[in-house]
């Protein structure tokens, strides 16, 4: 094994480290992740663009400042990440993996890619999703689907489905994801790896690409806990841009990790949801959570088991009150102020420019979710639909201050299934729908959630997720089952799930490849 | 819109419309105003943009008011308190809790495609103003004053008017997209007969009179700070149930808003008279016909699919800052007005006019620097009144403060100048040459009151015409007025008469 | 909320209660009118079978969604978030038009605009 690969390989954690000590240099990390990408992402295709220029100018400004003898920016400084193509960088194409963002160079950052900027993170590019954030495995993407690194032929998840396969894939040790429905959960389930929805409001939205604002959250998307721990506590906070931000101090959940991995959870309580299992739920997976609780039993939990009963009619109420402000957030995308615009020949007017260049530059889901929502508005439908939505919500937060009152957090599959094969799904969109059957509910009540690998299904021989859900702002309780549950996993496996992947096809590194 | 739009009905109505008289005597009109006023904050609604007026095209926009992917509104404070305001003044309830909601529609100079504004929670609501007409006072019941944002400017380029229809493609200024906006709906104003035109004028004037007393916007009607929505319908003489409502918009002035309103009963009674229907649409009013015509006819109906706009969080005033923004509202202008007059010592008549004039705040600032009452008045309503009206503009808008009027009042009281000189330094105040005493300065138009300047000139006068300074001495003393004259002549004017006399005096000893 | 005052919408004939309305293709060309979205005539009936059985699935909301119960829209619920009335620097005009389509005159160039204000 190279250095390179070696470098690859490493925690955020211990690259962050290396960079401290002068093991290596920020620009060396830099490049050894650059050039894992030149190498495998022509099979995974996780990057929409790849920044390699920028990427090494930060590497560049990390080294240097240390060099001038300045205390590292953060923990994570001179750490790589890739950036879910939703998130808004100044001088970064942003697409929203649309066609109707095609080539569009934001003007400005959002507040995460400030925080990660100052933060001495090295932004390598920008990763592939379902086109603004709809569905859950990538191939809605305008620029083609991501391969899941544990198999190419199936899908990585979505719709941070480019995140998560980066990791998997050791194209980066951090990621960011959005989550609507469970975009940050349910890919790290079919990747083996870590993802965390912090509570909404926890993490400023302000130059996210908004698809239903009242549920996106961003998140950290890692390898492993104590990653996406640090990577939480770096983009969180208060941010007066985003009226929806919580003015709370951001939760010690670094903390809460080491808590969980060196003091245990002994007597916590943990709750099972009922609901969030049995039917429709691969028995493979079962088997994983099962033998998931009997290992958070072993470190001394108190299983309790809890009945969420409103939970059945989440789906339902998410794929009402998502399209409807969909619609509207996606209104913007109108070819008069930037982006694609077809038909401007002069015979056409501003409105048969704005229907063209909609119906040329939307792909199918996100027209079919566009009027989804505009019927659910709809005059006299209101009531019916989305405002009935509105009134689930209540009592699905009403299910978890029930179950919260018995359990210090709650747990369940991530996912129902494991990764399918790419184009299984895409022309039954309630199939596809199905796969956020348990990570919906958190995101409607706007709770904390992450999952964390439970292991391979035995039936499939893919990775299984475990979700962990905390009350709002319980960040820490989150985490620190996260933290322990982690280290008991792979201690009783003996290695951590992501070791045992394959290694995946790589093509010759190009000595200098240009960002694509 | 051209009249060539017109269908024939509307032909025939513009050919014939109804007697106003006639209208009256066969239908009640039912008035209902609908007046946006954007508000004087220093920053747009939900950026931190400037709202200057005039503002080079696109120099005041932000990724927020722009729509940029990912950009997110945050509520102006100010712009809540001012709409507060507005509907204190108003006599208004203020909620306790209400949002925001979107209102989503297609418009290329609406850069969300929706706008931010409130649907069925109104920040203020149920209140009313009393609206003066002539010697009665009509109150008009307010339904809501709620917030809003309004739209960018989109100019239309070539085609064979250049207006909307046929133009050749449109270029679009953000400056003005995001300004605040509280939107005030009155309910239906019925029972006003004949005088209704005359209620709808006065309604909108009483209200920019309020309005500007509360600070919160500068109502200029001409730049579209201020902006009516006439909404109209007729009813058969004595029948209790509303016909179909017309709404006028493009209305930019207060005597349009008379004029519209007119107009609309007429068209509208002929149509009735002839049978025919009137279709609920937005119409336009033409300034310079004095008439309405059709707006596009719209294929469906509205459906703005409004609903609570989840970027921003519930407004919610607590009692007790309502109540301190109640405490620190300014004196309602009529009420200030009857105060004024008593302290100026001005007749009903004199301040009736200076009303009309909106020349009341003027004075009144004028007075606060310095001058006096009745100086005060006679500047603006004389000479300045003259200027205003021959540039075709209100008084507030010509290119002298009060302060300045002030200034030159001084002068004059001083001696420093004389009325005649005094015009010419308010002249040169409005052609833009600076502060008064700048202008005395530049145009070299002080009172010549330099004794040995003026001493010059007198002992040239008598030297040039020594039989006058015989007569004085001899003690036909009014024999001077020949010296004082020529002085007068040789100082263009510029010297003060009695000092003049005075040093004659006294050199011819 | 309550729903918008209309005059040309028919009340549903059913997501409060078992059955919604069935989504024709005339209701997808509508919707896609509405939404400024092209949609090929050949597109119509998917759109309108996919809406269908996506609709029939969500109307079950109708059901449990009694009147008494509070709408939720945010998760931690905050009121009162100002900003204040201060000028920041935001966009420069060339910053602004840079990934304009089409720009003219310091100023946005779009097609002829046919519509009407609101």
């Amino acid at each position: 094994m190279s250095l390179n690969e070696d470098l690859t390989r490493m925690s955020a954690v211990e690259l962050a480290h290396a960079v401290q000590t002068g093991e290596a240099s920020a620009v060396e990390v830099a490049t050894a992740h650059l050039d894992r990408i030149a190498a495998v992402d022509g099979a995974v295709h996780a990057f929409l663009h790849v920044d390699r220029e920028g990427a090494l100018a930060q590497a560049a400004a990390v080294d240097a400042a240390r060099a001038a003898g300045n205390p590292p920016a953060s923990p994570l400084a001179g750490v790589p990440l890739a950036l879910k193509d939703i998130v808004v960088q100044k001088g970064v194409p942003t697409t929203a993996a649309s066609k109707i963002l095609e080539g569009w160079i934001p003007p400005y950052d959002a507040t995460i890619t400030t925080k990660l900027k100052e933060a001495g993170i090295v932004i390598l590019g920008k990763t592939n999703l379902d086109e603004f954030a709809m569905g859950s495995s990538t191939e809605n993407s305008a620029y083609g689907p991501t391969g899941n690194p544990w198999d190419l032929t199936r899908i990585p998840g979505g719709s941070g489905g480019g995140s998560a396969a980066a990791l998997a894939a050791f194209e980066a040790p951090l990621a960011i994801g959005t989550d609507t429905g469970g975009s940050i959960r349910q890919p790290a389930a079919v990747t083996g790896t870590v993802g965390a929805k912090p509570t909404y409001g926890g993490v400023s939205r302000y130059g996210l690409i908004a698809l239903a604002s009242s549920l996106d959250q961003a998140g950290p998307c890692a390898r492993t806990v104590l990653d996406a721990a640090l990577l939480h506590e770096a983009i969180a906070g208060h941010d007066p841009r985003d009226s929806t931000s919580i003015p709370e101090p951001v939760p010690a959940v670094v903390q809460a990790v080491r808590r969980g991995q060196g003091d245990g959870i002994k007597g916590m309580r943990i709750g099972v949801v009922t609901q969030l299992g049995g039917e429709g739920y691969q028995p493979g997976v079962l088997d994983s959570f099962r033998a998931a609780v009997a290992q958070l039993a072993a470190l001394g939990a108190e299983i309790v088991e809890v009945s969420c009963p409103h939970f059945e009619y989440a789906l339902a109420a998410y794929y009402l009150i998502q399209p409807s402000e969909c619609s509207s957030n996606l209104a913007r995308f109108d070819a008069m102020r930037y982006g694609l615009r077809v038909g401007d020949d002069g015979n056409h007017s501003a409105e048969e420019v704005m229907v063209a260049t909609r119906g040329a530059g939307f792909g199918a889901e996100a027209k079919r979710r566009i009027m989804l929502g505009t019927y659910a508005l709809s005059a006299g439908y209101y009531d019916a639909y989305y405002g009935s939505a509105q009134k689930v919500r209540t009592l699905i937060k009403r299910d978890f201050e029930g179950a919260f009152g018995a359990a210090d957090v709650l747990i369940s599959p991530t996912t129902p299934v494991t990764a399918f094969k790419i184009g299984e799904k895409v022309d039954d969109p309630m199939a596809m729908y199905l796969n956020d059957l348990a990570t919906i509910p958190a995101s409607l009540a706007g709770i904390p959630a992450m999952s964390v690998p439970s292991g391979l299904a035995a039936d499939t021989s893919l990775p299984a997720g475990l979700q962990i859900m905390a009350p709002a702002l319980g960040e820490q309780a989150m985490y620190r089952v996260a933290g322990a549950y982690e280290q008991a996993r792979n201690a009783a496996a003996g290695f951590a799930l992501l070791d045992r992947i394959a290694a995946l096809p790589t093509a010759a590194v190009p000595t200098a490849a240009a960002g694509r | 819109m051209t009249t060539a739009e017109l269908t024939p009905a509307e032909w025939a109505a513009l050919d014939d419309v109804a007697d106003f008289d006639e209208a009256i005597a066969a239908f009640d009109p039912v008035l209902g105003l609908e007046v946006h006023v954007e508000l004087g904050t220093a920053t747009k609604m939900f950026c931190s943009c400037a709202t200057t007026f005039g503002a080079e095209p696109n120099t005041q926009v932000c990724p927020v008011c722009l729509a940029l992917p990912g950009a997110m509104p945050v509520v102006n404070g100010t712009a809540v308190e001012y709409a507060i305001r507005i509907g204190l003044a108003l006599n208004c309830s203020i909620a306790p809790w209400c949002r925001f909601a979107r209102k989503n529609y297609f418009y290329p100079d609406m850069p969300k495609n929706f706008q931010t504004s409130q649907y069925d929670e109104p920040i203020a609501f149920d209140g009313y103003l009393d609206v003066p007409v002539g010697d009665e006072i009509v109150r008009v019941e307010i339904e809501r004053a709620h917030m809003e944002e309004d739209t960018g400017k989109s100019t239309h380029i070539g085609g064979a008017t250049g207006r909307i229809h046929g133009a050749e493609f449109s270029l679009l200024d953000y400056n003005r997209a995001g300004v605040p906006l509280v939107e005030i709906v009155s309910k239906p104003i019925v029972g006003t007969k004949a005088s209704a035109p005359e209620v709808a004028r006065a309604y909108v004037a009483t209200l920019q009179d309020l309005v500007r007393s509360l600070g919160v916007s500068d109502v200029r009607m001409d730049q579209g700070s201020m902006r009516c929505d006439v909404n109209l319908s007729l009813t058969p003489a004595g029948n209790p149930v509303f016909g179909t409502r017309t709404e006028t918009k493009n209305v930019n002035s207060l005597r349009s808003v008379e004029r519209a309103a007119r107009f609309e009963i007429c068209r509208q009674a002929s149509v009735l008279t002839a049978g025919g229907e009137i279709r609920q649409e937005t119409r336009h009013f033409d300034e310079l016909a004095g008439t309405t015509a059709s707006g596009r006819v719209k294929e469906t109906a509205e459906d703005y699919r409004y609903f609570p706009e989840p970027d921003l969080v519930p407004v919610a005033p607590s009692a007790q800052w309502v109540e301190q923004i109640r405490a620190a509202l300014p004196e309602l202008p009529w009420v200030r007005r009857e105060r004024l007059q008593r302290d100026w010592g001005f007749t009903d008549l004199e301040m009736r006019d200076l009303t009309n004039a909106r020349g009341v705040e003027l004075v009144a600032q004028t007075v606060a620097a310095g001058a006096g009452a009745g100086d005060a008045r006679s500047w603006w309503m004389s000479y300045l009144a003259q200027q205003a009206n021959s540039a075709g503009v209100e008084l507030s808008e010509l290119a002298i403060t009060p302060a300045q009027v002030a200034a030159v009042i001084g002068l004059v009281s001083s001696g420093s100048l004389t009325a005649a000189l005094a015009r010419k330094v308010v002249d040169g105040v409005l052609a833009g040459e600076g502060e008064p005493a700048e202008v005395v300065e530049k145009r070299g138009l002080a009172v010549v009151s330099d004794d040995s300047a003026l001493q010059a000139a007198i002992d040239e006068a008598l030297a040039a015409q020594p039989d006058v300074a015989d007569k004085i001495r001899s003690g036909k003393v009014q024999a001077i007025g020949a010296i004082v004259g020529a002085v007068m002549k040789a100082t263009r004017g510029q010297a003060d008469a009695a000092k003049v006399r005075e040093l004659t005096l006294k050199t011819i000893g | 909320m309550s729903a918008v005052p209309s005059t040309e919408q028919v009340e549903p004939t059913g997501p409060g209660g078992t059955e919604h309305p069935t989504v024709s293709r005339e209701d997808v060309a509508h919707l896609a009118h509405l939404a400024r979205l092209a949609v090929a005539d050949e597109e119509l009936d998917r759109y309108a079978e996919q809406l269908d059985v996506i609709l029939h699935s969500v109307a079950a909301v109708a059901a449990v969604a009694a009147d008494d119960i509070e709408p939720t829209s945010h998760a931690v619920p905050l009121i009162n978030v100002y900003r204040e009335d201060v000028v920041r620097p935001g966009l420069t005009p060339e910053e602004a038009l840079a990934m304009a389509p089409a720009a003219d005159a310091g100023r946005f160039r779009v097609p002829q605009i046919l519509g009407e204000e609101q």
